[in-house]
């Protein structure tokens, strides 16, 4: 369907419903054979973030995400898909285990931001986000980053260091909450809808900005009811994920790893708009 | 211009009187942390360190480079690339008029000002943030003066510094600011591959997209004695969990405590202790 006239807040709630596919949603519908792993081996088990082995077309890759609940109880378990520092350090050890046994890997960006609290700062939340920019960037492995739901700041970017960067249609990926800017710089939160429109974080603004390389269309007919978390479907959000995935695979597969390496770093290197040479 | 001496005694703090306050105005300041009045030009020859209870104020990034680079000089990098306004972002002002009020003000081009130099002898590039300038927010200028740092490091074999100061990405650049944290990361990743040394200096405060990136990612870092870090910034943190938060929670000593830095470091031993890292990490060159 045709949304390139909604405004940029109707999309952030767009982002954020309930009736969204979540990543373990795509891990079931786009791929098969989901074998999920668990732990960072240094603290804990993170349920913010989903991550494991899978098929897509009988290609093994590894898959990560955040993942958000959708009841009450769910949300709190996955502590509403904002991860903590073990998260962000088992999303890497799966990525190191792709690496290690040669298989891509596909990240599913779903979070309103990295948790913060207490315990996330005490075990270095700024330090494990930091270290997976790093690592990322020289996984020998193609990689790929869909941004699926909401793409909150470094909390979103600790998984989006890639050689394709996908969104979907109506997801957002920004530096900050349009509420969070509405109450710094418009000293108003209720304005998050002019800020929503001021920080470009629709897809088609983030490909303008050569910030992301392509928009996968949803198909989803956006009405939703009270009880939309049970008239759920995936298949209509994601039924044209499956071939564009398969095409950047395809491609990226062709690519000796230096060049890999070397066109990801220049991807990122040349992001950014200033003044002066 | 001796006319003080080092180890004169303690200034009484100037309390009371508005009299008192104006005539000293210009010659005192006061010190934030134990009320002393201190001479400006006191402060200034302890780099900005309280004498009397270390207290470390704020210091420019200017006046950083100087204290870091050998006698004080280095070769600029950079100057002329500034903030664009790829958004056309407007808030309270639009951010066109609130970059050039930030460059008067601040007298700086940038929120990093960068240089190169030699450091105990060993060829150095440097970058340091300064508040002043919209709150060391990193724009897709700050990520591209430090990306262009790294790469010049790389291309001499030289090593990176950067002293951090900044409440994190800039807003008004939006998700163009968010990707500076990708880039700069990204192209840290070739200068550690290419074995060359970063040392990353935590100053008061260093919060947000900057903790979070570089600033987190040196192979040896240091926090300035009391600098606040952290991921999120306390009253986030606070109204999340809904309770105040412990005393001296994202202090350096505490992050130090929880293995996060490498050392707390008084700033009138900065440079001695660059120093020393850098004899260790520099190779020889014969
Ligand atoms: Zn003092």
């Amino acid at each position: 369907m045709d949304t390139s006239n909604e405004s940029a807040f109707e999309r952030v709630q767009r982002a954020r419903h309930p009736q969204r596919p979540y990543a373990l949603d795509i891990f079931e519908h786009v791929f098969t054979d989901f074998k999920e792993l668990h732990g960072d081996r240094r603290f804990a088990d993170d349920p913010a973030i989903v991550a494991g082995f899978a098929r897509i077309d009988g290609t093994e890759v590894a898959v990560i995400g955040q993942q958000k609940g959708r009841d009450t109880n769910q949300r709190r378990h996955r502590n509403f898909g904002m991860p903590k520092p073990e998260g962000y350090r088992k999303a890497l050890r799966i990525m190191k285990l792709a690496e290690k046994f040669s298989r891509p890997i596909i990240t599913f960006v779903d979070t309103p931001g990295a948790y913060p609290g207490i315990d996330a700062e005490e075990r270095g939340q700024a330090e494990a986000i930091a270290y997976n920019l790093r690592e990322m960037a020289h996984l020998r492995v193609p990689t790929i980053i869909v941004v699926l739901g909401e793409g909150g700041s470094g909390g979103a970017l600790a998984i989006g260091i890639g050689d394709r960067v996908l969104m979907f249609e109506n997801a957002v990926y920004s530096v900050i909450s349009p509420e969070g800017c509405a109450a710094i710089l418009f000293k108003d939160a209720t304005r998050a809808e002019k800020a929503a429109n001021s920080l470009k974080l629709t897809a088609s603004d983030l490909q303008a900005l050569s910030i992301i390389d392509e928009i996968v269309p949803e198909t989803q007919e956006w009405e939703f009811s009270e009880d939309s978390a049970e008239e759920f479907s995936a298949n209509k959000v994601t039924a044209g994920l499956k071939a564009v995935l398969l095409r950047h695979l395809r491609e990226l597969g062709k690519i000796t790893k230096e060049d890999l390496l070397e066109k990801r770093f220049e991807k990122f290197r040349a992001m950014g708009k200033w003044a002066g040479a | 211009m001796s006319w003080f001496r080092r180890d004169k005694p303690k200034i009484e703090g100037q309390k009371d009187g508005e009299d008192q306050t104006v005539r000293t105005e210009g010659i005192f300041v006061k010190c934030s942390e134990c009320d002393t009045a201190l001479y400006k030009r006191e402060l200034r020859e302890s780099n900005q360190v309280c004498i009397h209870c270390g207290h470390h104020f704020r210091l420019g990034a200017r006046e950083r480079l100087e204290l870091l680079f050998d006698e004080g000089a280095y070769e600029p990098l950079d100057e002329e690339v500034t903030s664009d306004d790829p958004l056309d972002f407007v808030d309270s002002k639009p951010y066109k008029q609130r970059i050039k009020e930030a460059q008067e003000k601040s007298g700086l081009p940038e929120a990093i000002i960068s240089g190169k130099g030699l450091v105990g002898g060993h060829k150095v590039y440097a970058g340091a943030m300064d508040m002043s300038f919209i709150g060391g927010s990193m724009g897709s200028a700050v990520g591209e003066k430090i990306t262009r740092l790294i790469e010049r490091a790389m291309k001499t074999d030289g090593a990176v510094i950067i002293f951090s100061a900044s409440g994190g990405a800039r807003m008004q650049e939006g998700t163009l600011s968010l990707m500076q944290m990708a880039k700069i990361s990204v192209a840290l990743a070739r200068l550690h591959d290419a074995g060359l040394p970063f040392i990353s200096v935590l100053t008061d405060p260093t919060t947000g997209g900057v903790t979070a990136s570089f600033a987190m990612l040196g192979d040896v870092i240091i926090g300035e004695p009391k600098a606040l870090i952290g991921f999120a910034g306390p009253r986030v943190i606070e109204q999340t969990i809904r309770q105040k938060l412990p005393k001296g929670f994202q202090r350096s000593e505490f992050l130090l405590e929880h293995g996060m830095l490498d050392m707390v470091v008084d700033r009138r031993e900065m440079k001695d202790t660059i120093v020393r890292l850098l004899d260790f990490m520099m190779k020889k060159d014969d």
